[in-house]
């Protein structure tokens, strides 16, 4: 076995050599512009009623009718039908909303023109309304416009236009589908996010392995938060895993196998190059942005031994926060920068610790019986999820200081829960058992209310593992 | 691939079937070429018996020392290791005092020591167990007068497996520190 090793002494900066970036790879990749062009008059700014408590988990999703979008020629009422069809996906899923069947809608799309009968939505037991218009103006781009109605006190509650290149049409949707969330629970959306993940060869064949230093085929892939725009952004040559977004969402850390020499990378994901995290030599591994995106944390191995690792990433100075003969790995930063809670065995088991990020006060938090593993700070501040290993794997949360634990969801192995950006749902991925002649083992990717109900999964060509979910596109 | 998978299986089941009775590796090796002879006289061909025991026992005899086939047949290239620990038993010792003679033996050999785990536990947490693993075999080689700078070390967690199957009989294979020439 060889070991090509310029990237341990030589430049940071990296060619991606293990990238794959086709020709058009910048404009899909690239965050694509929408923008905000009016705020829609209100027609009255009254606190309306209709609102959603999304403590209550799915126990009663709201009655919403989302029109196809109007328009006034075929190219426009299709963009129209297709971005109400995204929106009512998005809000679907949620499980918070039930979206009308379009079949039942009295009033017809064309009428739409003008205020709604709000009588014709109320029959049909819609408590809220999207209306909306598309058009393709003079310049080639597409304007999308549309209003939140609350049916019962035939109120406008939200409205907006948004501008845009008519290939971004899937955004705009996510976007509109974020400021009905927003208006109806008063909590943020996290509709218009992405994923990343390792898509893997699954079951069927699909995805296959190409190397055999990667025998799982595991490819670095970043999706919309909905399953759609999947890409791969490695080439299958090198074993990848883990990957995380930066704070602005152009840069994915990862641990990646390439040279077989374990080590964390930072890709770019606008121009495609990668990035060594710290020159130092030896192996690293568990990495993740503090929320301000300054610095990474990280596992390093020295001597067999994991220990924990910042790294500020404009002065390249490194810190070693953990000096311990446990196995000091799965850090995650608080919000406010100033707590790490991390995973360690140096009690005998894998439990979870919290420490302040200066490596002093280090105190257990998990107190339950069995193991506890790859705890993620909530974007919120006051929760941590977590993987529960053992004969059966749990993802479950507790508040920061421990208390409050509860386990929500099951399997023969669960793992690796990332929350939305408005602390509200997680995801993770499932695995099934494999069987002694190697079928079997379907991994996928799963998403679940912070309530324990509406688990849902995240739909993939291929089998997929560790994914981390973006913060709110800027 | 999941045939290259049963391959693999199939190799360390030999291999390590012969793990703890070294002596019987050669003959295991050559069972190959006998039992291709005892197939083949079951099949009735009379004349091919003879022929078979000899020729291509030769061929594979053909080792060159130093060798990763080398290691592996005659010296053993790996040691298991109980869930969640890191530490030799007296099997793995003995395997990796052979390693270490044979490394003395063969001077010019450079070696990555590729640590596992097995499916059970995160993927994090198994990477620094399989760090730890890796790293017991090379503090154990080098006490036994290897240089360190003869040896790498791989941390793969749980990333590499052996023997597919959610079962123990398959974690228990793939608890392991491999060695590989470089």
């Amino acid at each position: 076995m060889s070991h090509p090793s310029p990237y341990q002494k030589t430049a940071v900066y990296l060619p991606p050599v293990d990238v794959s970036y086709p020709l058009f790879f910048k404009r899909l990749m690239g965050i694509a512009a929408v923008f905000l062009v009016v705020l829609l008059s209100v027609v009255s700014p009254a606190e309306a009623e209709l609102n959603i408590d999304v403590t209550r988990g799915t126990a009663e999703p709201l009655p919403i009718a989302i029109t196809p979008f109007i328009g006034s020629d075929t190219e426009e009422i299709n963009y129209g039908r297709s971005i109400a069809d995204v929106i009512s996906a998005d809000l679907e899923r949620s499980g918070l909303f039930k979206p009308k069947d379009p079949k039942a809608f009295i009033q017809s799309p064309d009428a739409m023109k003008t205020l709604p009968r709000f009588g014709d939505w109320r029959i049909i037991n819609a408590q809220a309304l999207v209306q909306g218009r598309t058009q393709i103006v003079n310049d080639g781009r597409l304007r999308v416009e549309f209003r939140l109605w609350d049916v019962f006190a035939e109120q406008q509650l939200v409205g907006f236009t948004y501008s845009t290149g008519p290939e971004n049409w899937r955004r705009v949707a996510h976007i509109i589908a974020d400021a009905i969330y927003k208006r109806l629970t008063g909590e943020t959306g996290y509709f218009d996010t992405r994923i990343v993940y390792i898509a893997q060869q699954s079951e069927t064949g699909a995805c296959r392995a190409t190397s055999t230093l990667n025998p799982f085929g595991k490819r670095l892939s970043i999706m919309d938060q909905d399953g759609e725009n999947r890409h791969y952004l490695t080439n299958g040559s090198s074993l990848v895993l883990t990957p995380r977004f930066s704070p602005n969402q152009q840069e994915i850390t990862y641990m990646s196998y390439h040279g077989n020499v374990p080590r964390v990378y930072i890709l770019n994901i606008d121009t495609g190059y990668q990035e060594i995290v710290g020159d130092f030599p030896g192996m690293s591994y568990a990495p993740r942005f503090s929320y301000d995106g300054t610095s990474i944390i990280l596992s390093r191995i020295q001597n067999g031994n994991s220990d924990i690792f910042t790294l500020n990433l404009q002065t390249r100075e490194i810190v070693q926060l953990t000096k311990h003969s446990g196995i000091d790995t799965s850090p995650s930063f608080s919000p406010d920068g100033k707590f790490v809670v991390f995973n360690s065995d140096r009690g005998g088991s894998p439990q979870l610790y919290v420490m302040s990020l200066k490596g002093g006060d280090i105190r257990r938090i998990s107190h339950g019986g069995g193991q506890y593993a790859t705890p993620v700070w909530s974007p919120r501040g006051d929760m941590i999820a977590f993987t529960k290993p053992g004969k059966q794997f749990f993802i479950g949360v507790m508040n920061v200081d421990g208390s409050g634990e509860r386990l929500l969801a099951e399997d023969f192995k669960i793992e690796a829960p990332t929350w939305a950006p408005n602390g509200r749902v997680l995801m993770f991925f499932r695995k099934k058992r494999t069987n002694s002649d190697g079928t079997g083992g379907r991994t996928r990717l799963f998403s679940i209310d912070l309530t324990g109900q509406n688990e849902r999964e995240v739909v993939t060509l291929c089998d997929a593992s560790d994914p981390a979910w973006s913060p709110l596109i800027p | 691939m999941r045939f290259k998978f049963l391959g693999i299986l199939a190799a360390v089941l030999l291999i390590s079937a012969c793990e703890t009775a070294p002596e019987e590796q050669m003959s295991s090796t050559s069972s190959g070429a006998s039992l291709s002879s005892s197939v083949s006289s079951a099949s009735g061909a009379a004349s091919a018996p003879s022929v078979s025991t000899t020729a291509p026992a030769t061929m594979e005899n053909a080792i060159m020392p130093g060798s990763q086939r080398d290691l592996v047949v005659n010296v053993g290239d790996r040691v298991y290791f109980a869930l969640d620990r890191f530490d030799l038993d007296g099997i793995s010792r003995s395997t990796l005092e052979r390693q270490a003679a044979w490394l003395k033996a063969n001077g010019g050999v450079r070696i990555t020591i590729g640590g596992h785990a097995d499916e059970r536990g995160t993927r994090d947490y198994n990477i620094g167990l399989s760090g730890r693993r890796a790293n017991s075999v090379k503090d154990y080689l080098v006490s036994l007068g290897v240089s360190a700078s003869r040896i790498n070390v791989a941390p793969y967690g749980e990333e590499r497996p052996v023997a597919m199957g959610s079962n123990e009989t398959a974690w228990a294979q793939n608890r392991r520190a491999e060695t590989v020439v470089d």
